[in-house]
């Protein structure tokens, strides 16, 4: 955990003297990947990030959309995967504490928390398992605390992530427009460090996470303490209301080092700070320790010394720990002392911003081979296919998990976690939609085809609501960037975010890049996770009850794209084929279409189709609404295929849609207005899940046990092995 | 009428509770930090869920010692509803109100999942406007809600008709099944299930008639007490 030689010159260099003991560790760890993104930067502006409902302001850790009626949603999304691989509890735990002091940041209350799960073959590896059984406690035990319901997320399982584990969360907030902290800060304001103690946990953890995973460094990895959390929101909000804060920035990577550092050079100013104002677990804590801490739980303040009586009676009220450790000056410089004497003394822009590197990049070679199919074992009874795909753990409930969260919390929650996009009610009388999705089988295959299909399937779960996508968030996971063919995934992930970003016009708020995830057998596969946040400006659809003679409409081509598919990968075991591809224009008239249909009041539920294709989404129908459904293949629109790939393949822009027998004209005709490709393939009735070829019947199963495996397999899984 | 809602430090739906009081109710709501006396008018006193202190030790047993614990109970004396809900009944019961203890879930997991309750007594200010073994559907969300008694004192609570609400299946190992109890004089309730979290159609997917009420309970005890 040090700078690289060419970095220790550079810094010489700039500040034209060696550096102190105390200045290396505060440039290690904001030049550290995690905390510079000196790989990442200079590419991440291609993406569009402004928008009518964008409000940018320097300094924050969030983004933020403007809903109306003189409200703010922010959002943004972290990972904590290198310590949820050596710690998973902790680490998930802290991961969901860090999310959400972001978002606290710009003076939002926290509303919402969004999870994102990856890890091993838990069916396989014992070790998967306690991963994300461990994780899953982690963020429930934290999130519950706070009162911020979990109300969304997904959970995947590949070989890739074997002795890792990918832990993402994202949240949401949601406050008052005209009580947005605008961080500012002037000659002579006193800079407090409110929350926890700062401890010798997380020492050297923004390193830690932008290495490869080598040694299992516990000391690195951050204690979480919810309790403290959930004080220090209700405390700052408090303040907020009360106009006490002048700037605010969470501690996160690289402790106070960053968030000092940061805070001077986005509001143009100096801070000097004495560590020994600073509340410690410890007594005998060095300056170098103090100033890298990751402790948990602490938030940095700028306010002027009038109203700093006011903050400490506040965080007094509320027993946590409140030192002024600092002032604003005009020089912009980080001074760092410790009682008269000086440990650090250094130009903020100079710390602040790392020299950007321009990685090289290069296609891998294994793509070259990679659509090729192989001969796939034939296969005899499809309704024993789709069982065993049902209860598969990337596609069985997630009942286990989810309910775990305590997603009702906050009395927002519309739609309920388990359905295609969770949705919560606001109070300017909208309501807001949310998914995350991810697919690495498909980003393997091809990085920018699937970092596509990730963003789409998100607006697809969100349009499914009622919902028009109004911002996006990205997470970018990769291995290590020095690698030419690694970096080469990355720069086409966000090629591909970016051209759809543009082309739908939804603007990304917020995102973050990981690198260097890297298991003791390669590299992670390409895991771009794809936030999307839409509005429902009147009702939302909130999937009705289907009953008897309901009527299913498939929108969208079903193509001969298997690549990455549950089908491909679980079923045959094969890595491999094509990847499947959105096509802009059809998915712009498919979302238009059934936000229309949405608008007109005429569905009872809307689904997205996505893992484990038609066969599946149906079934998920079926079994939520306990009834049967039979559906001729002969119907779905698309290419003539075979049988098993009508089934499973997992092309982009379909929905299921479904409605009363007295509204399908009109829904067929806002259908044919925009050009949709679409039909009616087949009504709801009886209790099996029927699919038929040439009116014989491939797949026959019933309902009721379908169900049962889909609900019970993969907490029988967890539990039992 | 005037409703009191008791913040700790850690209770994380009060604001829910106050929401569905003051804006679903008309009650004039107001909260109480639990370091400050309660007022000598107060009408009712919602100890609200969440997480107080953390649920350090065990769930509820230092928000138990804070210092308005003394007034609630003068008002538990004095006959004055009180109601506490999930984490508010486990105070209540750490605090000696109400009887038995809550243990972890027999899932030893967190739960959060829609249940359904049976009315069992229906005289006291929060469930007075229920027939008996009317159904509520209602959601709950907690760790340690199981509710244990032990024999003796179950033959006692059903003697006096202190079980007020019971679950309609076995959801996490409690003791007859029980979701929510009162005390001998029936002012004082607790439960696990979250009737703020039930009382509105927009967030309900069952109905919310039922949990609303639970609410229309205390209205029309009041009304009468007036």
């Amino acid at each position: 955990m040090s700078l690289e030689p060419q970095e220790l010159d550079e810094l010489k260099s700039k500040i034209g003297r060696n550096p102190t003991s105390t200045e290396l560790q505060i440039v290690a760890a904001e030049w550290s990947e995690h905390c510079s993104y000196k790989s990442s930067k200079r590419h991440l502006k291609m993406l569009p990030m402004k928008g009518p409902l964008v409000i940018t302001e320097k300094g924050y850790d969030s983004g933020v959309l403007d809903v109306g009626g003189g409200y703010v949603v922010t959002a943004h999304i972290e990972s904590h995967n290198h310590p949820s691989a050596v710690e998973p509890y902790g680490g998930a735990a802290t991961g969901v504490g860090g999310v959400i002091r972001d978002i606290l940041s710009a003076g939002t209350r926290p509303i919402a928390i969004f999870d994102g799960l990856r890890f091993g073959d838990i069916e396989k590896d014992q070790h998967a398992r306690w991963l994300f059984k461990n994780a899953v406690t982690g963020i429930a035990d934290y999130g519950n605390c706070l009162g911020i319901p979990t109300i969304g997320g997904e959970v995947e399982f590949d070989q890739c992530y074997e002795n890792y584990a990918l832990v993402d969360v994202a949240a949401v907030g949601f406050g008052k427009k005209e009580n947005l902290i605008k961080n500012r800060a002037k000659k002579g304001d006193v800079v407090v460090l409110m929350g926890g103690s700062t401890g010798r946990d997380g020492i050297g953890g923004s390193q830690f996470a932008s290495d490869s995973l080598e040694s299992e460094d516990r000391s690195a990895v951050q204690i979480p303490d919810p309790f403290i959390e959930k004080l220090i929101i209700e405390a700052i909000l408090e303040a907020r209301n009360q106009r006490l804060i002048h700037a605010l920035k969470d501690l996160g990577g690289g402790g106070l080092s960053c968030a000092i550092s940061e805070t001077a050079d986005a509001l143009g100013v100096g801070i000097e700070m004495d560590v020994s104002k600073v509340h410690t677990r410890e007594s005998d804590m060095h300056p170098d320790e103090i100033m890298v801490s990751e402790s948990q739980e602490r938030m940095l303040i700028v306010t002027n010394k009038a109203k700093l009586k006011k903050l400490q009676d506040i965080c007094k009220k509320f027993r946590i720990g409140c030192s002024v450790i600092g002032t604003v000056k005009s020089d912009n410089q980080m001074h760092v002392k410790k009682g008269q004497k000086t440990f650090a003394n250094l130009p903020t822009d100079v710390v602040a911003n790392a020299t950007l590197l321009d990685l090289p990049s290069k296609k891998p070679a294994y793509l070259k081979e990679i659509e090729k199919e192989k001969k796939l074992r034939p296969i005899s009874n499809y309704s024993k296919t789709l069982l065993k795909l049902l209860g598969s753990p990337n596609i069985a409930s997630k009942i286990w998990v989810y309910g775990q969260y305590d997603h009702e919390v906050g009395i927002r929650t519309v739609i309920k976690p388990g359905r295609d996009a969770s949705v919560l009610r606001l109070d300017n009388g909208k309501f807001l939609s949310a998914k995350i999705d991810g697919n690495p089988k498909q980003c393997y295959l091809n990085p920018r085809e699937g970092a596509i299909g990730c963003f789409e399937e998100a607006c697809r779960n969100v349009v499914c609501t009622g919902a028009r996508p109004i911002g996006m968030l990205d997470h970018l996971q990769f291995g290590n960037p020095k690698d030419p063919e690694i970096f080469w995934t990355f720069l086409e992930s966000l090629r591909g975010l970016t051209d759809f970003a543009k082309y739908f016009k939804i603007p990304c708020i917020g995102g973050k890049v990981s690198l260097y995830n890297e298991t003791p057998s390669g590299p992670i596969k390409p895991t771009p996770l794809i936030g999307v946040l839409g509005l429902v400006d009147t009702k939302p659809l909130v999937p009705q009850r289907i009953t008897d003679g309901d009527c299913i409409i498939l929108v969208g081509k079903t193509k001969d794209e298997l690549g990455g598919s549950e089908y491909f990968e679980y079923i045959h075991k094969f890595v491999g084929g094509r990847c499947p591809a959105v096509d802009f224009q059809s998915s712009r008239k498919n979302m238009k279409s059934v936000l229309d249909s949405i608008k007109g009041d005429l569905l009872k539920s809307a689904h997205d189709c996505s893992k484990g294709g038609l066969a599946v989404a149906v079934s998920e129908l079926c079994m939520t609404n306990h009834i049967g459904c039979t559906i001729p293949l002969e119907k779905v629109p698309g290419e003539k295929l075979d049988a098993d790939r009508i089934l499973f393949s997992e092309s982009h822009s379909r929905y299921l849609l479904v409605c009363e027998k007295k509204n399908i004209q009109k829904v067929k005709k806002i259908l044919e207005k925009n050009k949709t490709v679409f039909r009616q393939i087949g009504q709801f009735s009886g209790d099996s899940i029927m699919f038929e070829k040439g009116k014989k019947p491939i797949i026959n199963l019933r309902v009721d046990k379908a169900q049962k495996t889909w609900v019970n397999s993969l907490r029988d899984l967890v539990l039992h092995g | 009428m005037k409703v009191g809602v008791v913040v700790f430090p850690g209770s994380n739906c009060d604001r829910d509770m106050y929401h569905v009081l003051k804006d679903v109710f008309k009650l004039d709501t107001k909260y109480y930090w639990h370091e400050k006396p309660l007022p000598r008018n107060i009408d009712a006193v919602i100890l609200p869920g969440g997480f107080s202190y953390g649920d350090r030790l065990r769930a509820g047993v230092i928000a138990a010692h804070s210092p308005i614990i003394r007034d609630v109970q003068k008002m538990a004396d004095k006959g004055i509803p009180i109601l506490g809900v999930c984490n508010g009944f486990q105070i209540l019961v750490e605090s000696g109100l109400l009887p038995g203890v809550l243990l972890k879930n027999e899932s030893l997991n967190f739960m959060c999942e829609w249940t359904n309750l049976v009315v069992e007594n229906n005289s006291t200010p929060f469930s007075n406007q229920f027939e008996i073994g009317q159904k509520i559907p209602i959601p709950i969300a907690n760790g340690e809600g199981r509710y244990y008694v032990d024999d003796n004192t179950l033959k006692k609570l059903k003697k006096n008709n202190q079980i007020v609400f019971r679950y309609d299946k076995v959801v996490n190992g409690s003791s007859y099944r029980i979701a929510g109890v009162c005390n001998e004089d029936g002012n004082v309730v607790g439960m696990m299930p979250h009737p703020e979290r039930a009382a509105e159609p927009e967030i309900n997917p069952a109905d919310s008639k039922p949990s609303t009420l639970i609410f229309e309970s205390l209205l029309t005890k009041m009304g009468a007490s007036n």
